[in-house]
């Protein structure tokens, strides 16, 4: 009986320096799925390595590889196996094949539902085929991998959401302004989470973006790290009129922009519609300023009420999504349990011996002459005459070992008998 | 002859069928934002309206004019134009929602169409001619067109109270930005206005040619003009005052309002040289 296992580290065992120096290139995956291919015990193989975990899931005979592959990792990233062995999680069976689909479907991400993971899983799948580590199990399994990860995405609302505040900000950009790209930013002070979305505003290709600090030198470090403007913080007021995205986070205790500001700025950008983030505790943009026509003020309290409800909204879907998950594994389970010898064998004699009555009936029927021995004689011959044919084909799956991969041949039989339509793919 | 028209009034319950079908599928594309959904029901007002066209080239076949001799033909007419209008817009701005305020309009202008009473036309000579044709077609698209405008402006204000009270909800993620519904409401609106222009125009002309003077204090010539008079004046606010964006959409509502009582209400309260052929 073939056994899956899954072994790895990911974000939530180990910290960032540990993922670091387990991390497999594509070239060191490559190589090292050509040498572990060789290790008797291991049937298919394929690495899994991204900044948020590296994973090896295998098909073996027996469990004792799990050793054989830790230590081989050992070797090869060499670093001791008692720095990483509390951070490191063995799966077998139908936990590893729910892990590799909760991955698929980006429910083991950092960011849950984000999207990059599909194409992450699907190029180490790749890679796997290339190197010829991959097989029958594996291929099903990945294949069924990519679907449940489709579906999941077009059935559940998982990657919908922005869950972050600088996301949520850009979210909104994005739903107040058509194209980013004719808009310019004003970043008023400096900040994490300011810097953080004027960055996401910079890879939806703002038009510009000026920097304007208390502290002009910082305005122009800052500048340089965006490729914009620096300007003088008293310049803010004039600025109003020509830009749309204004990002405050400085630490005034008073509102760096008021009402009246806007007011006058609106007059001149003829009513243009401005957008206020106002990261900054205490606020600095005056909130009466939302009431002014065409201009809208989102403060940090206003963006993390929105992230929460976003999170809520997700965790629901998750849910969704990890039934669809537990129905994969249950169908990929009944598969696997198929692929065994005496299942088959049994599956082929099923078959034959309905086939045979059904002919036998039909024929008989229009032989009313024939008495009842004669009729109990032409059955059994039928019969026989099936378990003969099928005979060399049930000697040839019995004949296991060998290190022949039987997977592969159940598989095969499966086929050539048509034995499960139900479920392929 | 009647023949043509009892064919075009079962082709007339057919289109009826599809706005409605497709009605239906906005509503559901609406909810569970199925793209296929979308597609399909874009196809159906898209059939609609090409059967529609069709009946109403029937009709005017068999009556040897153009069919808007009473309230009945004129609904119908004013759907066929909003139906093409729409179309026209669908294709050049791709904004989804509006597909569902078409359909509404669009069913329930046919309800109009199959419920009122189709009462008995004389065919007199007075309904013809270069001037007129042109007067009806531009009047009716320029309305299409200005209810459009009406359209998306409401979509703009379903997003920008969420927007502007920091609860993006079940529209926020439906409907695109507040630009570009402001921008679609615009194109329409200017679109909408030009073609009035020239529809009002034509129409003087056509009065100066039938009833010797180019205007009569017709109610429905004092609204039309009143509905031109707002959206000239929402022009020019746009242009030199920066009129956009919330104003700009109440005023294609308040505007569209005006348009739709000069063609109905007009006729059903007050009266008027346009009664004759909008029983």
């Amino acid at each position: 009986m073939p056994h899956i296992i899954l072994i790895g580290v990911n974000h939530k065992t180990a910290p960032v320096e540990l993922r670091e120096k387990l991390a497999f290139s594509r070239e060191e995956t490559l190589a090292a799925l050509k040498t572990l291919k060789q290790h008797p015990d291991i049937k298919e193989i394929l690495i899994f390595s991204t900044c948020n975990r590296t994973e090896m899931l295998y098909v073996s005979g027996n469990q004792r590889s799990v050793d054989d592959v830790t230590a081989f990792v050992c070797a090869q990233k060499h670093i001791h196996v008692s720095e990483f062995a509390s951070a490191l999680y063995v799966l077998h069976r139908d936990a590893a094949v729910r892990h590799v689909f909760r991955v698929a479907s980006s429910l083991d991400s950092m960011m849950v539902g984000e999207p990059q993971i599909l194409g992450q899983v699907k190029e180490a799948y790749r890679t796997a085929v290339e190197a010829g580590a991959s097989g029958v199990l594996l291929n099903r399994m990945m294949h069924k991998a990519f679907s449940i990860a489709k579906q999941v995405r077009k059935e559940t609302g998982i990657g919908d959401n922005a869950v972050s505040i600088s996301y949520a900000a850009v979210e909104l950009a994005n739903k107040i302004f058509s194209d980013l790209s004719t808009k310019s930013v004003l970043l008023l002070g400096a900040g994490e989470m300011a810097e953080l979305a004027v960055e996401h505003l910079m890879s939806h290709n703002v038009k510009q973006v000026l920097v304007a600090n208390r502290t002009f030198e910082n305005a122009v470090t800052l500048a340089e790290k965006f490729r914009g403007q620096a300007m003088g913080f008293e310049e803010r007021e004039s600025a109003l009129a020509g830009v749309d995205i204004i990002i405050s986070s400085t630490g005034a205790t008073q509102y760096v922009i008021t009402a009246d500001q806007v007011k006058q700025a609106m007059k001149k950008r003829q009513y243009r519609t401005l957008f206020f983030i106002d990261i900054a505790v205490p606020r600095d943009i005056d909130p009466k300023i939302n009431t002014l026509s065409n201009a809208y003020v989102y403060d940090i309290d206003d963006l993390k009420t929105i992230v929460a409800s976003n999170i809520q909204q997700r965790e629901h879907e998750t849910v969704k999504a990890e039934r669809l998950v537990a129905q994969a594994v249950v169908k990929f389970r009944k598969w696997l349990d198929s692929l065994a010898i005496v299942p088959t064998i049994k599956a082929i004699n099923d078959k034959m011996t309905a086939i045979v009555e059904m002919e036998c009936d039909k024929t008989l029927a229009h032989l009313n002459h024939l008495p009842e021995q004669d009729r109990a004689a032409i059955r059994r011959m039928t019969r026989a005459i099936a378990s003969r044919a099928i005979h060399d084909p049930i000697l040839f799956l019995k004949n296991t070992g060998n290190h022949r991969d039987d997977a592969l041949y159940l598989n095969v039989t499966r086929q050539l008998f048509n034995l499960d339509i139900s479920d392929e793919q | 002859m009647m023949n043509g028209l009892q064919t075009a009034g079962t082709m007339l319950q057919f289109v009826f069928l599809l706005y409605l079908v497709s009605l239906a599928g906005y509503l559901f594309y609406l909810v569970y934002q199925k793209e296929p959904v979308h597609r399909a029901s874009i196809y159906l007002i898209t059939a609609g309206v090409l059967v529609h066209f069709a009946a109403i080239v029937v009709m005017g076949i068999s009556m040897g004019g153009l069919p808007v001799h009473n309230l009945v033909q004129s609904l119908s007419m004013a759907a066929l134009a909003f139906g093409g209008m729409f179309l026209f817009v669908q294709y050049k701005f791709q904004l989804k929602m509006l597909g569902l305020f078409a359909a509404v309009i669009l069913s329930g202008t046919m309800l109009g169409v199959m419920v009122l009473p189709d009462t008995q036309v004389v065919p007199g000579d007075i309904l013809k001619g270069f001037w007129f044709y042109c007067h009806i077609l531009l009047v009716f698209t320029g309305d299409a067109a200005l209810g459009l405008a009406c359209g998306a402006g409401i979509l703009y204000l379903l997003q920008e109270k969420g927007i502007k009270a920091k609860t993006p909800g079940f529209f926020f993620k439906r409907l695109p930005s507040l630009d570009f519904l402001d921008l679609v409401s615009h194109a329409c609106i200017v679109t909408g206005f030009f073609l009035l222009t020239f529809g009002l125009i034509t129409g003087f002309v056509y009065a100066k040619a039938i009833w010797g003077r180019f205007w009569s204090w017709d109610f429905k010539e004092v609204f039309s003009l009143g509905a031109w008079l707002v959206y000239a004046v929402l022009i020019h606010l746009r242009l030199y005052s920066g009129w956009r964006g919330r104003k700009s959409a109440i005023m294609t509502i308040i505007g569209f309002a005006i348009i739709i009582f000069t063609f109905l209400g007009v006729n059903l309260f007050l009266g008027g040289h346009h009664q004759e052929f909008t029983k």
